[in-house]
């Protein structure tokens, strides 16, 4: 019925199913081009970012501590929570959501030997890499890191307001990730577009892959016009031209403009993927296919295209921009969004959930992300912005979303990384990180919220000396100190796991392509494919029994399917 | 093919709609140019990508019967390990830095550039390793 | 009706953002009640019993895919109409006879009064105090001479940007008298945390008197001039010019 040959995709010599010789140590590290190795060295580093940028966070909230704190000064707070919001989003949740995971993942899952541009892919990763230093780079300075808010905004990141070279350094950095995030868009699109196996139809492929897919192509919209904006902003600082002063007839909220067009759009890229990991994550863990596969598809191409006629949302209080149209496009996000809540519980309806750990991990995100989605609706109404925008409320509100894409991403390392590793993580320990991790986000997040209502400004390194507002504040950061720890819970798990618990090819059951391989893959990533009818091809091939049934059919219809295969 | 120039041309759709919407109703210029630019983004490679769906072969991958055997063959030139990723990332970086840091530093940057440039095309001519 | 966390506020505008926020709360609740109700049962009622069961593998269901996709647009629109309502009132220029300029900068406030002799200036800490009469529209022109900064009065749930080389003008009409704190939100430099205002709502009669102690424009340039300090001056005394202070609740 089924028929399992071995894919000719790649001339096979007898060399190739043994340890693929030739540079070996850090040499091979430096020339590799291979997808898993090159996503490794992404979720690595990706990992390295989000320590450096969870210190950051914790001195944030250790000044917090008291109304009047002297733990830093007013110009390093300034810096503290520019570059934690810079590492956190240009240099942890971006490279993780598309250059990860993704890059590991997506060709195994369309049967692909590699990405289409190899040596592009590795590329993308050393501009990454680059990037990353330099932009941290500023912190050894004289001047110190930018100290401008992540999203440095004109006039204040011009030559007069902010001289020093660690300004330079954040825009040099963003214009390496920048081009390292358009080559990994380039990349992905075309892998998806011409290496897929053969049956594998665009509407066989799983969620995660057309969530990339769409990621990519968001890459490519956005990035380039943050590029420009950069390129402006430097030459507006070093080579005379005036884009952005009012003194030489240029407009400062242009900057605003290029920034949130691309600013947008950058949230759903960070988020898409770990959309698409928690959509397959629950499907595999409750037995069932994805609930309304084309209707997920849909939603996320809808989300794509909205967010990218929202930017100005984020500029409500400027007084100069368009604020119905911004409002009713920002609002109708919610319609795709909520689709895929209700498909993630559909999946989940008259399952038999397993409660591993990427499982709880992935349900986390469902609530965290439904609690942080519905306080982005509020923020989408122009009266309701006015008096939350730059408080603690949209603190509050990202932070929320942001966890929940956390919790997805480790969703994602517990379920994947026995693919690519060849080895389970502990549960019992993945399941106290979980509870740590959903426990103290809440704990993190729902003072906030209370704050920024009671009037707390944000980018605050001192703030009125009241008892509420302190009390506030100290939950938040109990909080966030519990987040720290499980995630110091994770770093133990992974060294106390280490080469433990063999996973084999398949330790879930799960339904998709890369499970068909072994654990982990070999070069090329397959000695043999099966036949691909559904978006489910192992799935298919492991319970041929038990297929898809369309609405309205019942268990007892196979019979009639198995006759027509 | 022709699932992917859909998808390319209703973004490109989309954006044009927005475009007209939004470029009429606010009058504002950035968000105009940005949309009209994203319709291009979409219609040009969406455009192609129709076009070339009407004349190709039909492909295993679009098939929805196809069997492994039909991908026989080989699919691509995936190269091996190479040095030029590295050397490029390198050249990026002292560029970038002469950004900062001094005009001199273009001077090992482009240099790292140019030689990862014209080693990797020779590489990808010889076929490089496996 | 429960205020979920915010304030009617001292205005007319105000009270009607309040009430948004409280319409908004409601359709939250009961969409997110509805949600995590449906996500425990599922994870409660169908955790699996053995290793090996095997559910139906139900796929799709159409009409109530699309009931969840109508349904959403629907309330949507309903809280799109809802926001124009009250956007409408915000942004509306009416008829004012008072009006006050105000001008934010690295790292303070001044508030002049064309037609009058009065001007108010302070930096950070001095947390200068302007004054509007009660139940009047009184016109605002923001700008900056430098940075973006951020206006913003909670008690009027409401703030505007203050941007180089533009005015934003909008109107406020106050319904009580009192003192209310203020604060820039926009990040602007060093002493972005610090740089308070206040707002003080008095009756006409006491407007009057207030603007008549302004006897001519010099005088209150010069008084203005006197009170500036340096900003580390200010910063350095933040402790204790802010352990008094109660703002605006």
């Amino acid at each position: 019925m089924t028929d399992v040959l071995e894919p000719a995709h790649v001339e096979h010599h007898d060399a190739d199913h043994e340890e693929h010789h030739g540079a070996t140590g850090i040499l091979n590290w430096l020339t590799t081009t291979d997808h898993k190795v090159i996503g490794l060295s992404y979720t690595v580093t990706a990992v390295i970012m989000l320590v450096i940028g969870g210190f950051f966070a914790e001195i944030i909230r250790g000044q917090l501590a008291s109304p009047n704190g002297h733990l830093v000064s007013l110009a390093q707070y300034n810096e503290l929570f520019t570059m934690h919001g810079s590492v956190m989003i240009y240099l942890f949740a971006g490279p993780f959501a598309f250059g990860a995971l993704a890059n590991i993942i997506v060709p195994i899952q369309i049967g692909a030997p590699d990405m289409a541009f190899p040596r592009l892919n590795a590329l993308s990763y050393w501009l990454y890499l680059t990037g990353a230093i330099t932009m941290l780079m500023g912190f050894f300075t004289a001047g110190g890191a930018a100290n401008f808010g992540w999203v440095g905004y004109v006039p204040l990141s011009n030559t007069l307001n902010s001289p020093g070279a660690g300004a330079d350094l954040w825009i040099g950095g963003l214009l390496l990730t920048g081009f390292s995030a358009i080559f990994t868009g380039v990349n992905l699109c075309a892998t998806i577009f011409y290496l897929r196996a053969p049956g594998m139809t665009m509407f066989r492929m799983p969620i995660f892959t057309w969530n990339m897919l769409v990621t990519a192509i968001l890459i490519l919209l956005a990035f380039p016009v943050l590029t420009a904006g950069l390129v402006m902003l430097y030459c507006d600082r070093h080579f005379g031209t005036h884009i952005f002063s009012v003194a030489g007839g240029g407009v400062p909220v242009l900057w605003q403009h290029i920034f949130w067009f691309w600013g947008h759009p950058e949230v759903y890229i960070l988020a898409l993927p770990f959309f698409g990991m928690v959509t397959e994550i629950i499907a595999v863990f409750s037995r069932k296919p994805v609930f309304g596969y084309k209707g997920m598809i849909f939603a996320t191409l809808t989300i794509a295209a909205l967010s990218l006629g929202v930017w100005a949302h984020h500029m409500f209080t400027t007084g100069v921009v368009l604020l119905p149209f911004f409002s009713i496009m920002s609002l109708l996000i919610a319609v795709p969004t909520g689709i895929k809540m209700f498909n993630w519980i559909g999946t989940m309806w008259r399952g038999e959930i397993w409660f591993s750990t990427a499982m709880l991990m992935a349900v986390g995100f469902v609530v965290t992300f439904l609690i942080g989605g519905l306080t982005g609706i509020y923020l989408a109404s122009p009266p309701l912005d006015f008096f939350t925008h730059d408080t603690y409320f949209v603190v509050a509100h990202f932070h929320s979303v942001v966890m929940a894409l956390v919790m997805g991403g480790l969703a994602g390392l517990y379920y994947w990384g026995p693919k690519f590793t060849g080895y389970l993580l502990n549960e019992r320990l993945g399941k106290v990180q979980f509870w740590l991790l959903f426990l103290g986000t809440q704990l993190f997040t729902v003072p906030l919220y209370i704050l920024g209502l009671e009037g707390m400004p944000r980018r605050m390194a001192v703030y009125p000396n009241d008892p509420q507002w302190k009390m506030l504040n100290d939950l938040s950061s109990l909080g966030a100190f519990i987040i720290g720890i499980s995630t110091l819970l994770f770093v133990v798990n992974i060294i106390v796991s280490w080469k433990k618990y063999p996973a084999g090819d398949n330790p879930w059951d799960a339904h998709t392509l890369e499970w068909f391989t072994t654990s982990p893959p070999p070069h090329h990533n397959f000695y043999r494919l099966p036949q691909i009818r559904s978006e489910r091809p192992t799935w298919d091939y492991n319970h041929p029994e038990h297929r898809t049934l369309h609405h309205g059919e019942h268990a007892s219809d196979h019979d009639k399917q198995e006759a027509t295969v | 093919m022709k699932v992917e120039a859909k998808i390319l041309l209703g973004l490109g759709l989309f954006f044009g709609l927005m475009c007209l919407v939004y470029w009429n109703w606010s009058l504002e210029n950035a968000g105009g140019v940005m949309m009209f630019a994203g319709m291009l983004l979409g219609f040009l490679p969406g455009g192609y990508y129709y076009w070339w769906s009407r004349r190709m072969a039909p492909r295993p991958e679009d098939n929805p019967n196809a069997t492994q055997s039909d991908g026989a063959g080989v699919v691509g030139a995936f190269p091996g390990s190479s040095i030029f990723p590295f050397v490029m990332g390198m050249g990026a970086f002292f560029v970038v830095l002469a950004l900062v840091f001094g005009i001199w530093l273009l001077v090992p940057g482009l240099a790292l550039v140019v030689w990862s440039l014209l080693g990797g095309t020779a590489e990808g001519r010889r076929g490089g390793q496996h | 009706m429960p205020s979920f966390g915010a304030h009617p506020g001292v205005t007319d505008s105000s009270k009607s953002v309040y009430h948004l926020w409280q319409g908004f709360s409601v359709a939250a609740v009961i969409i997110g009640a509805l949600a995590i109700g449906l996500i425990l049962y599922a994870v409660l009622r169908y955790r699996r019993r053995s290793s090996d069961a095997i559910p139906a593998q139900h796929q799709y269901h159409l009409p109530l895919e699309i009931l969840y996709t109508v349904v959403p647009i629907l309330v949507v629109f309903g809280l799109f109409a809802a926001t124009l309502v009250v956007e409408n009132k915000e942004t509306a220029n009416p008829q004012t006879n008072v009006t006050v300029d105000v001008n934010a900068f690295q790292w303070g406030w001044q508030f002049t009064y064309p037609g009058t002799n009065a001007l108010v200036y302070g930096q950070t800490t001095q947390s200068p105090e302007m004054v509007m009469p009660v139940d009047t529209n009184v016109h605002f022109n923001l700008t900056s001479t430098d940075v973006v900064h951020g206006f913003y009065v909670r008690a009027f749930n409401f703030s505007r940007y203050a941007l180089p080389g533009v005015v934003n003008q909008f109107t406020i009409r106050a319904t009580s008298t009192g003192t209310f704190f203020g604060q820039c939100t926009q990040l602007c430099g060093l002493y972005h945390s610090l740089m308070y205002f206040r707002v003080k709502v008095v009756t006409p009669a006491q407007y009057a008197q207030w603007l008549a102690t302004f006897n001519n424009a010099a005088d209150a340039v010069k008084a203005a001039a006197a009170t500036k300090t340096t900003n580390e001056e200010l910063a350095s005394g933040v402790a204790s010019k802010n352990t008094t202070t109660k703002f605006g609740r």
